[in-house]
Order: C-alpha cells, then sequence, then structure tokens
C-alpha cells in the first residue's frame, strides 16, 4: 500500500505546531498502524530527520500508553487501541491525518505525545482503598457477588488511554474518573471510603481543567475497552449521594 | 577476539543471608534476626525505586507505607504502564480453596520442579508461603479477581501443574493486580511519602564507598541528566527480553539499569536462563515489531495439533481427524496440552523443523478448540477467553471459534538477572533487586502464573522486610556531595555516552542494529543452542558492536525529547548484556529448563540435566566491555527436593 500521511508535528510544548505531509510506500495490511509509523521513522532517521515522536509501549492494547487521533477519531476507525488498530482498515492511495490526543487538559509534550500526567493525580485524590501492606483479611472472609465482582472488572478495564478525553467535544474526563470509582464503589472492599472517593475525585478531576459532561457520548463511543456511558451516570449518583450526606472535604 | 570465551573462575559466591534449619522456618528466622529501624529513623532515611510494576509499584507503595521516604522513576509517562500490565494469565497461591491437594509445600515442590532444579531452595518456599498472603491483599485493595456465583474466588489450572491455583481476572490478572499496586502508590504519592518521577530513564548506578548511593537519570522529556541520592538503592526494572528484538516485552522494556548496575559491580546471574513461550501469535513478516503473546491458559481447554503428513497445506477445517497429529497428548499423555512452557515451545519447534507447521513460512501450529466450543458450548468458552479470542482476531482477522488458532513460540521471560542473597540485595551493598531483575526463585524455567505471585511478593513482603536489616546497619549519616568525585564520574561518563551516540552521525537506525542483534541471539542463543552457534554468536557480538559505533545514525539532541536516543542507548547495553548471554550459555555445556543445548539431550529428545557439574547459579561478575567476565558459583543444595530429570509422560 501506498498511503500520504498528514502528521502534527511540534517540536516542544511551547513551540507552535503544523501540519506536515509524508508519503510512505510498501505498507502491509498485516501492520499495525504503529508498525506503519515505525516504517516512516526509519525513512526519516536515514533522511537526518527528524523522527515522529508518539507514545506506545505495550503494543498489544492493554498499556494505554498509545494515543493518536486518526482521520479525526481516537484511536482511529475501529473501536481498539492505536497499536491495535491495522493497515487493512486503510485502503491503498489514502490520505491519512493523524494529531495528538486534543485536550487542554492534555498539553502536547512533543509531536503526538501530550501530557496525561492530571489523570494520575484524579486516582491519587482518592482512586484507592487505604489498605497498607500486610492489614488485609483473609480474601475469602468477604465474599461478593459474582455480578458485583464483574461490574467491578467491567470498569476496573479502564486503561487509562485518554481517547475519552480527546473525543469529547468538552475535554471532559468524566468517563475516565467514573470507571475508577464505578470500580472500587460497587465492592465492599471499596465501601468505607465510598463518599470521599467520589467527591475528591470529581474535585480533583475540575482542577485538572477539563471540561464538564454535557452526555454527548462520545467518549464511550471511542473507548477501546468499552468502559459504558452508563458509568458516568452511575458516578453522578454516587456523587449525589455522597453530597446529600455532607461527607467529604 | 576470541578471548572472551575464556572466562575465569574466581571464589564462589555464597547467600549468607538465608537462615538454617527447617525450612517451614527460615523465613520467620529471618525476618526476627533481621535487625529494625525504628518508625522516627525512617523518615530520614531515603530509598530510590526504579520501576513501577508488580515488584516497584508494591515495593516503593510498602516501603512509603512502613514511613521511608520513598523517590521512584519510570520511563513511561504513569507509572500504571509498567509491563506487568500485559500479564494474562493469572498469579498462583497455595489457597487450597479447590481441596485439590495444593499446599504451601506442594506449590515449593512445583516451583523447584518445574524451575528444572537450578532455583534456591529456600527463596523458592519462602515464595510459596507468601503466595496466600498476596492474594488477601490484593482482594482488599479492590482487585476484582474473578469469583464464583456463591461470591467466592473462582481459580483455574495453568501450565505444568496439576492442582486449580491460579487465581485470574479474566484474561487481564497482570493489569488488575498493576493497578492494585499503582492505587496503593498513587495514594502515598498523594501522601506526600513518595517522590515520583514518571518518564524518567535510570542510565547508571551511583556508588560511593562500596555502597550504592544512588542512580543517575534522565528526564526524557527534557533530556536533563541529574543525580538522585538515597540510603540504598533498588531495581525493579524487569527483564531483558528485548535483547531479541522481537519478544513479548513492551517496546521500551530495556536492560540498561541492570546492565549498568551489573557494570559497576552487581553480579548477574544465569543470563542465559530465557523463556520462551510457547502460545504466542506468529510473525506475519519484517515489519514485526513485537509479538503478542495469548495466556497459555489456553492450553486447559485448546488442542494443539499439526498435520500429520509433511507440506499438508489444506486449510485446517479439511484435514481430517486422523490425519491431525494431537503431538503433546500423544507424547506426554498424563500432562497432555499443559506441559511446561519450555517443553511445549521445543515440541513445537520440532514438528517445525519437521515440516509440519502451519500459516506463514511454516511457522506456526494450530490450537484448537473445536471440542472445548463443543464440550462447554460457545458461551462458556466465550467467557472464559473472550477477550483472548477478540485479541487474535484483531491481529489475524481470522476467527479462532471458526478456525483454530494458529500459535509459535517466542520469548517472554528471562529467569536470569542480577545476583541477589536471600535478603534480595545483589552483590553491591545497599542495591537491591526485585522482581524479573533478579534471578533467584525460578531456576531454569519458570511456571506460568508464577511471575505476578513473585513480582508482588518480594515488593509487598519481602524487600520491605529485609531491606530494614541493611538500613538499619548502615544509619542514615550525611547526604551524599554532589560533587563527590565518584559522582562527577559517573555523570560525566553518562553524558560522555549520549554525546557519543548523537556525534556517530552514521548511515544505519538504532531499529536496524537491534534486528540485527535480536536475529542472531534468536537463531544461536534461542531455543535450542550448540557450541558451535554459540561460539559463532561470540564473534560476531563485537563485530556488531564495533559497527554500532561506527555506523548508528542519532537524530535531534540529548537536550529534548528524543526516543531515537533513548533507543540508541538502550542498545548499547543489549549488544554487551548478548555477550554475556552467549558465554553463559556456552558455559553451561547441560539442558536445563528453558536452556536446551542440543549436545544434552536423552535420546528421545528431552532436555538431560547435568547435575554434577551444573548444579549452581552462576553469578558473572564484570571486568571490562568485551573482556571475560569472572565466574562465581553458588552451589545449589537440596535438601528438600531431590532432582529428578522431570518427566511430564
Amino acid at each position: 500500500m501506498k498511503l500520504t500521511l498528514r502528521v502534527w508535528r511540534q517540536k516542544n510544548a511551547g513551540a507552535d505546531g503544523a501540519m506536515s505531509t509524508y508519503e510512505v510506500d510498501g505498507i502491509s495490511p498485516d501492520m499495525s498502524f504503529l508498525e506503519m509509523l515505525d516504517t516512516l521513522n526509519e525513512e526519516l532517521t536515514l533522511e537526518g530527520e527528524d523522527p515522529v515522536a508518539f507514545d506506545h509501549d505495550c503494543r498489544e492494547g492493554i498499556c494505554g500508553a498509545c494515543s493518536l487521533v486518526i482521520n479525526g477519531d481516537a484511536h482511529g476507525p475501529e473501536r481498539t487501541t492505536t497499536c491495535q488498530l491495522h493497515m487493512r482498515s486503510f485502503k491503498d492511495g489514502d490520505t491519512i491525518d493523524v494529531e495528538p490526543w486534543r485536550a487542554a487538559a492534555f498539553p502536547v509534550v512533543k509531536d503526538l505525545v501530550v501530557d496525561r500526567t492530571a489523570f494520575d493525580r484524579i486516582i491519587q485524590a482518592g482512586g484507592y482503598v487505604s489498605v497498607p501492606t500486610g492489614s488485609a483479611p483473609e480474601a475469602h472472609a468477604t465474599p461478593v457477588p459474582k455480578p458485583d465482582a464483574d461490574l467491578a472488572f467491567e470498569h476496573a478495564e479502564c486503561i487509562g488511554c485518554g481517547a475519552c478525553v480527546a473525543a469529547c467535544p468538552n475535554g471532559a474526563a468524566m468517563l475516565f474518573t467514573s470507571a475508577k470509582i464505578n470500580h472500587l464503589n460497587v465492592l465492599p472492599q471499596g465501601a468505607p471510603e465510598r463518599e470521599t472517593r467520589v467527591l475528591d475525585m470529581v474535585a480533583q478531576m475540575d482542577d485538572e481543567g477539563f471540561g464538564g459532561c454535557t452526555l454527548a457520548g462520545e467518549c464511550a463511543t471511542v473507548c477501546p475497552k468499552g468502559i459504558p456511558l452508563t458509568s458516568i451516570t452511575g458516578m453522578n449518583k454516587e456523587w449525589l449521594r455522597a453530597t446529600a450526606k455532607g461527607a467529604g472535604r | 577476539m576470541t578471548t572472551f570465551a575464556a572466562y575465569a573462575t574466581g571464589e564462589p559466591v555464597v547467600d549468607a543471608k538465608a537462615p538454617s534449619g527447617p525450612i517451614e522456618e527460615r523465613w520467620d528466622k529471618r525476618r526476627f534476626e533481621a535487625k529494625l529501624v525504628n518508625p522516627a529513623n525512617r523518615r530520614k532515611q531515603t530509598v530510590i525505586v526504579v520501576g513501577t510494576g508488580l515488584a516497584g509499584g508494591s515495593a516503593g507503595a510498602t516501603l512509603a507505607e512502613q514511613g521511608y521516604r520513598v523517590i521512584q522513576f519510570c520511563y513511561t509517562d504513569s507509572p500504571r504502564r509498567a509491563h506487568s500490565i500485559a500479564a494474562q494469565g493469572g498469579i498462583n497461591a497455595a489457597k487450597n480453596y479447590r481441596n485439590d491437594g495444593d499446599s504451601v509445600h506442594r506449590l515449593f515442590y512445583d516451583t523447584v520442579k518445574g524451575g528444572d532444579f537450578r532455583s534456591r531452595e529456600s527463596n523458592v518456599h519462602r515464595l510459596a508461603q507468601i503466595s496466600v498472603e498476596i492474594i488477601d491483599q490484593c482482594v482488599a485493595q479492590g482487585v476484582p479477581f474473578a469469583r464464583e456465583y456463591g461470591g467466592l474466588l473462582d481459580t483455574r489450572s495453568f501450565g505444568g501443574v496439576q492442582v486449580s491455583r491460579t487465581f485470574y481476572a479474566r484474561g487481564q490478572t497482570g493489569q488488575q493486580l498493576l493497578l492494585g499496586a499503582y492505587q496503593a502508590l498513587s495514594r502515598q504519592i498523594a501522601a506526600g511519602n513518595v517522590e515520583m518521577h514518571a518518564r524518567t530513564e535510570m542510565l547508571d548506578l551511583i556508588v560511593i564507598d562500596g555502597r550504592a548511593r544512588g542512580i543517575v537519570a534522565r528526564d526524557l522529556i527534557t533530556g536533563t541528566i541529574d543525580t538522585y541520592f538515597a540510603d540504598a538503592v533498588v531495581l525493579a526494572t524487569g527483564g531483558y527480553g528485548n535483547v531479541f528484538y522481537l519478544s513479548t516485552n513492551a517496546m521500551n522494556s530495556n536492560a540498561t539499569a541492570v546492565w549498568r548496575a551489573h557494570r559497576r559491580g552487581a553480579y548477574f546471574a544465569n543470563p542465559c536462563f530465557t523463556q520462551i513461550h510457547p502460545t504466542c501469535i506468529p510473525r506475519t513478516g519484517d515489519h514485526q515489531s513485537k509479538l503478542t503473546l495469548m495466556s497459555e491458559s489456553l492450553r486447559n481447554d485448546g488442542r494443539i495439533w499439526v498435520p500429520k503428513a509433511k507440506g499438508d497445506d489444506r486449510p485446517p477445517n479439511e484435514i481430517p481427524e486422523d490425519e491431525r497429529d494431537y503431538y503433546l497428548e500423544r507424547i506426554y499423555p498424563s500432562f497432555g496440552n499443559l506441559v511446561p512452557r519450555d517443553i511445549a515451545s521445543r515440541a513445537a519447534k520440532n514438528v517445525c523443523d519437521e515440516g509440519r507447521g502451519v500459516g506463514p513460512g511454516g511457522q506456526g501450529v494450530y490450537l484448537d478448540f473445536a471440542d472445548a466450543i463443543e464440550r462447554m458450548g460457545r458461551k462458556a468458552v466465550e467467557a472464559k477467553y473472550g477477550n483472548l479470542f477478540d485479541m487474535y482476531q484483531r491481529i489475524t482477522d481470522e476467527d479462532p471459534y471458526r478456525v483454530p488458532m494458529r500459535i509459535y513460540p517466542a520469548v517472554h521471560y528471562t529467569m536470569g538477572g542480577l545476583w541477589v542473597d536471600y535478603d534480595l540485595q545483589t552483590t553491591v551493598p545497599g542495591l537491591f533487586a526485585i522482581g524479573e531483575a533478579n534471578f533467584s526463585d525460578h531456576g531454569a524455567n519458570r511456571l506460568g502464573a508464577s511471575a505476578l505471585m513473585q513480582g508482588l511478593a518480594d515488593g509487598y513482603f519481602v524487600l520491605p522486610a529485609t531491606i530494614n536489616d541493611y538500613l538499619a546497619r548502615n544509619p542514615h549519616k550525611d547526604e551524599v556531595d554532589a560533587e563527590h568525585p565518584e559522582v562527577q564520574e559517573v555523570l560525566a561518563q553518562t553524558e560522555d555516552r549520549l554525546n557519543l551516540l548523537l556525534s556517530v552521525d552514521g548511515d544505519r537506525t538504532p531499529d536496524s542494529f537491534h534486528r540485527e542483534l535480536g536475529e542472531l541471539m534468536w537463531e544461536f542463543c534461542g531455543m535450542a543452542r550448540t557450541d558451535s552457534g554459540l561460539r559463532k554468536a561470540l564473534e560476531r557480538i563485537p563485530q556488531i558492536r564495533e559497527e554500532f559505533w561506527r555506523r548508528i545514525k542519532v537524530p535531534g539532541t540529548g537536550e529534548e525529547f528524543n526516543q531515537s536516543l533513548e533507543r540508541a542507548n538502550r542498545i548499547v547495553d543489549y549488544l554487551e548484556l548478548a555477550e554475556l548471554m552467549c558465554l553463559d550459555a556456552l558455559h553451561r555445556a547441560e539442558s536445563c529448563g528453558g536452556h536446551f543445548r542440543e549436545e544434552s539431550q536423552s535420546p528421545d529428545g528431552e532436555a538431560a540435566r547435568r547435575d554434577e557439574e551444573f548444579a549452581y547459579a552462576a553469578a558473572w561478575e564484570f571486568t571490562g566491555t568485551g573482556d571475560a567476565p569472572v565466574l562465581h558459583k553458588e552451589d545449589l543444595v537440596f535438601e528438600y527436593v531431590h532432582p529428578t530429570q522431570r518427566s511430564y509422560a
């Protein structure tokens, strides 16, 4: 396959960025999208040009590092991570736009790499169970109904890639935040901190400059792990419940 | 230059920390004998933890909970992305919830046997003991393990054992356990007890007056190279499988931290013990950047086969039952498809070498779920393996519910690593290595679902107990002076190395060298190794290294985000580590576990150990790039599990 790529190039956080156009040839449909970019970068390197910077690591769809907006869609046309997108999803002769996540709370570091540390700070605000090592009771002391365990798992699958934010017209982080809150709040182990968790995490999310939610639903549409939009409903319920109880900081 | 193979043998290395006495009591005894640091003094002591995977994440969180000041590093943009996250199948624990005859002793026994009698009994027993606490800890953190309808934890059996002791969270156990550790770490970051440096990569170790006192690290965004000081340094930087270029490791997983520590005096043990995982998706072409593993839990229900006839290129569904060779079931009737990884991998290689492989290039075997779907129903198969099937389909564009999967072995895990004593301390005082970065628990072969167990055992329970002893004996006195000549020298060497990489301006990319080295290692130091092949590799590696420094091209500068520079710098270390791996493989003229020497096999092609000569761990001492290292042997004594040739027939 022969393709035209229009790629966002930006030297660093302070510099202005622009789209640059590159041609790549000999692309196999079995390549992953990132392997296609590897091919481009090998050529750029040999030509003495700066290769395109992009985040990636596990390349099996679980670490959440890869983060490209492809033809306007977070992670591209398939509902998966960029690393699991294959070139068979494109046609010979296609022109493909490649951009970084676009969100106020995710500043660009270089080219297609963005700063997602705001996500870490949301987790630090309460996305955990306070159980120091060694203090845990026997694992079978508290049975967890299977439907609850499965529901927790469904939310715990979030890989923290940030596609939800990139896809949201408001740059909101509701789906990410709600996934962690639902994961922990549905479990008996998460119950003691149920109220403070939701209030603190939501407050941190707001502090980070993520936008508000208008239930556009784009987040759940692009989520490579299929975190459902109802996750946000669940978080809102938890937040109202905690607020009504007068908990929080 | 053939001098590298002419290594010298030095004094034996002894694990002076493992207590004597009944094996069940050793861990308690060590914990009692270890000195403690009083809580008020802990605040004065700083521990550097490099890496945020299962071992590093759990260690950083636990040390901070204990009151130590922790400075932690990871190269990813968030500690949550360490490659432990990709582990799929599960985590072993001797809970015996199934009442199927499991016990701490059986897990200990299985692990020593599975490691083909090249691990240390004391360490393995401790691992089995701690396994039960890990599950308690993770459940309390909210790790959503799979459960039965009664609300109790579900378990499954896993490659190489006959009891059901593997706890799992669908096919994402590593992810869920890592997020548990990450969340515990996040809590400590928020509390101000952990100073977290993400996107910061360790480039060297600082040793002052014979003790590890800090690291040199590069901020990957700005390129700034800085020094960080502490009272002890913990490396939790994972394995070195990426020496092979193609492996199931993450693209950026690397050996720089352990190799730099090795160069600064830490012995490197059993580097040739690498594990080839039998159930990976075969490669499709030269563009391949990594290999994807599919959990070997698939072997619980999938049946592995190839056509009986050579060159049979009919589609699998058109090959009748009696023309298929379910070779694992045929050769190993009692374990069948569940034989340990090394045996399953080599068997796949053998049938492919016979010309019976399937798929592109004949480098694959079938893993067939037709029987499982008929027996359990598609829904049950979907519930158990759905995400793996989806992943397979996404990568190969084939539907495994209708067509058998194709699998082929790939480098997955490295049992070797920095030599550590029972306290997980390396030969450099104050330098500890935990998780895959050390060597001690898996011997020559790791059992399935034991990596997660070991990473978390080391990080949550072992290191936080043993490091006290070191810190109590070396109480904090003065900060390290940044102007200390040792510090300045390490810093200057690091800067020189990066500047040299940037200045060569040759005509080959970092990846081209990495691929070349990887292919060489796969051919000569992969699934089957020979004296002549290893000697060839040992001759070739210095040539590649020489060419590397002549022809490498790294664009850009050091004072910016520069992924080419990161990569090139890691390859510098692979080019030395690879040489040691080949030498270790050459010197160990026996087959054991993941190390298969063609010269040492039984008449029916099984690995033949040579216990009289090789019942030791090989700990290598660095003497200089390209210079022969010194071998220090640690004799392995088996008091409880008597070495036998493994039999899975």
